[in-house]
């Protein structure tokens, strides 16, 4: 079989098994929906305050729901033996493993941009910015589950691996967070935000071609156990 | 002539040395059987042989060449201790898998179901299956797959008497059809007309 065909199987494989494991991967999501939801109950009735802060409520939620969701990544595939079987695929293991952070962006990621509209509103953020916080969304997710991937990988076989990957990751999730936080804000001032997005995009571009391969030899690591 | 040779390998594990200097060669039309007792080294072997692990010292060459610059990946296939089938997914969907990953090899998926005595269990999620046919859908990943070198872990772990009469008549003939099987077992092996080497490690 082509890469290709492996690549596709590989998405549809998971998510396939994202749909038979619907609860445990709607965490992410009611964690996202959540944190967002208590920010007005806890703020009062301040509703400048809360519209000011909207931007980086939503995408600090959206970066803790998306750390929430990577240990999942490998986990079970690791556990299950599936991951040696893909080692030992004679298809470039970056490939493979692109083909499962593509699909795990689908089941995590793109849950959040398409619900983020809503909340938005919740939080009173000015309509001329929801655009721009969907474009960063969309170009700031993959990016976080890209770099969230070499983490895993490299503390898939720890037993306790959840606050060193929280440590190893969220350094590198900052920029996101600058870049995509600040447009969305300058968006609400009425100021062009082009050059944020573009640089977004470049982090995207870098991260889909520089992040499978380290998280590939990671993952070999991992199984020199 | 396929030849997997493997010249002066040493592993060390926590400071003991598991094994050191060993060399073989296995030909196609042989198997290998590695005996020896709780963490002697045989899985540690095995994994070394698929590339898991590093050796500290010492090559393991397929056709002449190591094996992770050539075409060992294309012709070899790998059952260890952990089946390597998801749960979640039917036998069906489990098998398509495998052969995405592979190349497709001699039997088909219907055919390989037969020669596993899983037929009709197409659309069965995994986890509603035994633990001895759970093991023999993991062997099955064998068949559907075009390889050469069969290197199992264990294999007959949670099969029962059948299952072991089924899948030993399945190696003789993959090793008949100028295949090769590296393998561990701690339960009595018979492969009839089959050129078994042994070696055990202490």
């Amino acid at each position: 079989m082509t890469l290709s065909n492996a690549f596709i199987a590989i998405i549809r494989r998971d998510l396939v098994l994202a749909y038979r494991r619907r609860a445990e991967v709607a965490n992410p999501l009611l964690f996202f929906v959540l944190v967002i939801t208590l920010f007005p109950l806890g703020l009062g009735a301040q509703t400048k305050l809360l519209q000011a802060m909207a931007p980086g409520i939503i995408w600090i939620a959206a970066l803790l729901a998306a750390m929430l969701s990577l240990d999942s990544l490998f986990r079970s595939d690791f556990d299950d033996g599936s991951l040696e079987q893909f080692i030992l695929s004679p298809h470039p293991l970056s490939v493979l493993i692109l083909a499962k952070i593509v699909a795990h962006w689908l089941v995590t990621g793109l849950p959040l941009l398409l619900i983020s509209p809503l909340l938005a509103i919740f939080l009173g953020m000015p309509e001329q910015s929801v655009p721009v916080l969907l474009w960063t969304l969309l170009l700031g997710t993959p990016v976080l589950s890209l770099i969230g991937s070499i983490g895993v990988a490299l503390t898939v076989g720890l037993r306790r691996g959840g606050m060193i990957l929280a440590l190893l990751v969220l350094p590198l999730y900052i920029p996101v967070l600058i870049f995509a936080g600040n447009a969305v804000e300058m968006a609400g001032s009425g100021l062009p935000v082009g050059a944020q997005l573009n640089i977004l995009a470049a982090i995207l571009f870098a991260a889909l071609v520089l992040a499978p391969l380290p998280a590939a030899a990671a993952l070999k690591m991992s199984m020199n156990g | 002539m396929l030849s997997l040779e493997v010249k002066n390998l040493c592993c060390i594990r926590d400071d003991r040395v598991l094994f050191d200097n060993l060399s073989f060669n296995v030909f196609s039309g042989q198997a290998l059987l590695l005996e020896g007792q709780n963490g002697s080294g045989k899985s540690s072997l095995l994994k070394i042989l698929c590339g898991f692990r590093e050796p500290d010292a010492g090559e393991v060459l397929w056709r002449g060449v190591e094996i992770n610059n050539g075409t060992f990946f294309e012709q070899m296939a790998y059952v260890g201790h952990l089946d390597g089938v998801k749960k979640e997914l039917t036998v069906l969907e489990n098998l398509k898998i495998a052969t995405a990953l592979g190349k497709p090899g001699h039997y088909s998926i219907e055919e390989t179901l037969e020669k596993v005595y899983l037929s009709g269990y197409d659309d069965v999620l995994v986890q509603s299956l035994s633990a001895g046919q759970k093991r023999r859908l993991s062997l099955a990943r064998l068949l559907i797959t075009d390889n050469k070198l069969w290197i199992l872990d264990e294999p007959f772990t949670s099969l029962d008497k059948e299952g072991i009469a089924i899948f030993e008549a399945l190696m003789v003939d993959h090793i008949a059809r100028e295949g090769m099987v590296v393998l561990t077992s701690h339960h009595d092996i018979t492969l009839h007309g089959i050129d078994v080497q042994t070696i055990r490690l202490a």
